[in-house]
C-alpha cells in the first residue's frame, strides 16, 4: 500500500509537469489551431538557461528561474513573431511543416551551441530534506512540484476567468473572426498566449531538471508530445482538458512502469501512445471535451 | 485513353528507359567507384520513400511524421521472408517479399488511420508521429525482430536496376491514380474536405485509400533498403529520418513527384559532397524548410512535373518569347496535361484557389476573410 501511494504520487509529479506544458499546447492551439511543435523545445532552452544562470552567474535557483521564466517568454513571442504570424492565413499544412522545422532547428541550434553531451544539474531533489509521513518515506520536492504546479494552474485559472485579457483570451480560442471584429486585438492576444504558455514550459523546465538533472538539447521533445498527447487526452482546446489530461497520463505512466513485470518493461515506454490512439477510438473530442459538428 | 495521353506516357517511359541505359552502361563499365553505384541505389530507395510520403502528403494535404515507421515495418516483413527461405540473389523471392512488406505497411496504415481519420485537423501527424514511436519500441522488443540487437544476415539483393525500375513503378502508378476520377477525388479533399463531402467524395474512404498506398510504397522502400543494408536497426527508422523524407517534399514541391525524386537525390547526395558540413546538416535543413514555408510555401517545383512537356514547354517559350504575364494567359502556351491537376487556377498556387473555393461571401469582408481562412 505504501508502494501504492508512493508510486501515485510520483505519477502526479510527472503528471503536474505535463500538465504545465500540456497546458501551452493546448492554449495555443485553441487560438491559432496550430499544434506548436516547438514548445517542448522551448522548456529546454529554460532548462538551458537555469543551466546557465546557476553555473555562470551564481546565482539562487530561484532567481535563476524567474530570469529564465523572462528570457523564455521572449524567445516564445519572438518565434510566433518570425516564424507563425506571416503563415496563420496559409494552409494548416506549411504552418505544422514551420513548426516543425523551428522545434528541429532550437534542437540542432543548442546541440552546436552546447555540444549533444547531457549536462548535470546541479540542485537534486536529493538535496531537499526527505519527508516520513507515517511509513512512506519521500523528497520534499515532490510535494514542492505538485504545490507549485498548482498554484500556477490557479492562478493560470483565475486570469482566464476573471481578467479582461484572459477573457479576450477566450472569446478568441471560441471564433477568432468574431473577436477581431469585436475589437479585440487578436495579434496581441495571440502574443500574449505564447508568453503565457511559454512562461509555463519554463516553469515546468525548473520544476523537471530538478528531478531529472540532466540537461541535453534533445530533453525537450518526448515530454513535448507527452504533453501534447496530455492536451488531446483532455480536449485539445480546453484549459482544464490539459491539467486533467496531464495529471492522468502522469499516473498512468508511473503505475504501467511500477506494476508492469520489468520482461516488457520496454512496451510501457509505447503506453502513452497507445493511449493517444484509445482517446482518437473511443472519445475523439478528450475528456471533458463535446464532440461537435463542424461547421461550413 | 486519348492518343495525346498514350504518346506523353510513351515518350516519357522511353527517356526513362534511355536514362537506364546510360547508367548502366556507366555503371557495368566500372566508370564509376563502387560506392557511387551503392549511394545511387541508396538515393532511388530514398526517392520512392519520398514519392510515396508526396502522395499523402502532398496530394492528400495530410501531414505524415511517421512514414520511416512503414518503412520500418516493410523493411522487417520483407528481410524476415527472404532469411526464412534463404535465396539469396532470388529475384522473384524478393519481389514477392517487397510486396509482402508493402502489404503490412499500408495493413499499418489503415490501423493508424481509421482513428485518425475520424477527426478533422491535425491528428493523423500526432497519431503517425506516436505510431513511428510504438514502431521503434515493438522492434527492439519482440524476439523475431532481434529483439534489441539489429537483424543481421539479410542478402544484399537490391541492385541499382531493382531500385531504379520499382521507383519508376511507383511514380506510374501515383501519377496515373492522381490522373484518375479517383485521383481528382484525392485532390478536392486537399484542397476542401467540407466542400468535397459535400459533392458526393467518401472523404474518409479516399483518405485511407491514399494514405495506406503511401503506405504501402513506404514498405516496399523499406524492403529495398532491407536488401541495401543488410542489417536492420530499428532506430534507423525514427522521427528524424521521417523528417528528412518531409524536406524532401517539401523541398522538391508539395504535390510534385519529380521534384520529391530530384530533391531525394540531391539531399541523399549532398552529405556525402559536403562531408565538413555533416553537423550543420539538420540545421541547414531546418533553416531551409522555415525559409520555403514562409516564402515559397509550394516547394521549389511547385505542382510540376518534369516530363517531356515540361521541356517541350521550355523550348517553345523560349522558340516563341515569353507568355503574357497578366491573368492566366500562360494557360494558352501550356497544354493541360502538363500538370497532374487539371485547370488553370492551381498553376497561381494554393492560395488563389483556396480564395475561390473558400467561404469568401461578399466584399466588405474580404480582407478579413483572406486573414482568418483556411484555419478549420
Amino acid at each position: 500500500m505504501t508502494y501504492f501511494i508512493l508510486q501515485f504520487l510520483n505519477g502526479l509529479q510527472i503528471g503536474a509537469i505535463y500538465a504545465l506544458v500540456a497546458l501551452g499546447y493546448t492554449m495555443v492551439y485553441g487560438i491559432i489551431k496550430l499544434i506548436n511543435f516547438a514548445h517542448g523545445e522551448i522548456m529546454m532552452t529554460a532548462a538551458y538557461f537555469i543551466y546557465f544562470f546557476m553555473t555562470l552567474l551564481d546565482l539562487p535557483y530561484f532567481l535563476a528561474v524567474i530570469l529564465a521564466i523572462v528570457f523564455s517568454v521572449v524567445l516564445g513571442v519572438l518565434i510566433e513573431r518570425i516564424a507563425y504570424r506571416r503563415l496563420r492565413n496559409a494552409s494548416r499544412l506549411s504552418a505544422l511543416i514551420t513548426a516543425i522545422a523551428v522545434s528541429l532547428f532550437l534542437q540542432t541550434l543548442y546541440a552546436i551551441l552546447f555540444t549533444p553531451d547531457p549536462r548535470a544539474f546541479p540542485l537534486t531533489a536529493s538535496s531537499f530534506p526527505v519527508l516520513e509521513i507515517g511509513e512512506i518515506t519521500l523528497s520534499s520536492w515532490t510535494l514542492i512540484t505538485i504545490v507549485v504546479a498548482v498554484i500556477v494552474m490557479i492562478l493560470l485559472q483565475l486570469f482566464v476567468t476573471r481578467h479582461k485579457a484572459g477573457k479576450a483570451m477566450l472569446v478568441v480560442s471560441e471564433d477568432l473572426k468574431g473577436a477581431y471584429l469585436m475589437g479585440i486585438k487578436v495579434d496581441r492576444i495571440v502574443s500574449m498566449t505564447f508568453a503565457i504558455g511559454s512562461a509555463l514550459a519554463a516553469i515546468a523546465a525548473a520544476l523537471y531538471i530538478v528531478s531529472y538533472p540532466q540537461i541535453t538539447p534533445y530533453m525537450g521533445a518526448l515530454p513535448g508530445i507527452k504533453a501534447f498527447i496530455a492536451a488531446v487526452l483532455g480536449g485539445i482546446g480546453l484549459i482544464p482538458g490539459a491539467m486533467l489530461g496531464g495529471f492522468l497520463l502522469g499516473l498512468v505512466e508511473t503505475m504501467t512502469r511500477a506494476y508492469i513485470p520489468s520482461s516488457v518493461a520496454q512496451l510501457s515506454e509505447g503506453i502513452v501512445f497507445v493511449i493517444l490512439i484509445l482517446v482518437l477510438l473511443l472519445k475523439p473530442a478528450g475528456l471533458l471535451g463535446k464532440s461537435e459538428r463542424e461547421k461550413v | 485513353m486519348p492518343k495525346t495521353k498514350v504518346k506523353s506516357y510513351g515518350i516519357n517511359l522511353a527517356i526513362a528507359a534511355v536514362v537506364y541505359l546510360i547508367i548502366h552502361m556507366i555503371f557495368s563499365n566500372g566508370m564509376v567507384s563502387r560506392t557511387f553505384v551503392d549511394l545511387f541505389t541508396l538515393c532511388t530507395i530514398f526517392s520512392i520513400a519520398a514519392v510515396s510520403l508526396n502522395l499523402s502528403t502532398g496530394l492528400l494535404g495530410e501531414l505524415c511524421l511517421g512514414h520511416a515507421g512503414f518503412m520500418s515495418v516493410g523493411a522487417y516483413t520483407s528481410a524476415l521472408i527472404t532469411l526464412s527461405i534463404d535465396s539469396p540473389g532470388n529475384t522473384p523471392i524478393l519481389f514477392v517479399s517487397l510486396i509482402a512488406g508493402g502489404l503490412t505497411a499500408a495493413l499499418s496504415g489503415i490501423v493508424v488511420g481509421i482513428p485518425a481519420f475520424r477527426l478533422r485537423g491535425d491528428y493523423l501527424a500526432i497519431t503517425t508521429l506516436a505510431f513511428g514511436e510504438i514502431v521503434k519500441v515493438v522492434m527492439r522488443s519482440m524476439k523475431i525482430t532481434g529483439g534489441g540487437q539489429p537483424l543481421t544476415g539479410i542478402s544484399l539483393d537490391t541492385t541499382y536496376t531493382m531500385g531504379y525500375w520499382v521507383l519508376i513503378i511507383t511514380i506510374i502508378i501515383i501519377y496515373t491514380l492522381i490522373r484518375s476520377s479517383h485521383g481528382r477525388a484525392i485532390l478536392s479533399i486537399r484542397e476542401d474536405d467540407i466542400a468535397s463531402e459535400a459533392c458526393g467524395v467518401a472523404v474518409t474512404r479516399y483518405k485511407l485509400i491514399a494514405f495506406s498506398l503511401s503506405a504501402f510504397f513506404a514498405g516496399v522502400a523499406g524492403g529495398l533498403y532491407a536488401h541495401y543494408q543488410g542489417v536492420l536497426e530499428p532506430s534507423f527508422f525514427d522521427y528524424n529520418q521521417s523528417i528528412s523524407f518531409m524536406v524532401m517534399v517539401v523541398l522538391g514541391g508539395i504535390g510534385s513527384l519529380t521534384g520529391s525524386v530530384i530533391s531525394a537525390f540531391f539531399l541523399t547526395l549532398l552529405p556525402e559532397i559536403l562531408r565538413g558540413l555533416a553537423v550543420y546538416r539538420t540545421l541547414i535543413y531546418s533553416t531551409v524548410l522555415i525559409l520555403l514555408m514562409l516564402y515559397r510555401p509550394e516547394g521549389l517545383l511547385g505542382q510540376k512535373e518534369i516530363s517531356q512537356r515540361f521541356f517541350g514547354n521550355i523550348f517553345r517559350r523560349v522558340r516563341e518569347g515569353p507568355p503574357p504575364s497578366s491573368g492566366v494567359g500562360g494557360s494558352s502556351v501550356i497544354p493541360q496535361e502538363n500538370i497532374p491537376v487539371s485547370g488553370s487556377a492551381e498553376r497561381n498556387g494554393d492560395s488563389t484557389l483556396r480564395e475561390r473555393t473558400g467561404t469568401s461571401s461578399g466584399t466588405p469582408e474580404e480582407p478579413l476573410e483572406r486573414k482568418w481562412k483556411g484555419r478549420r
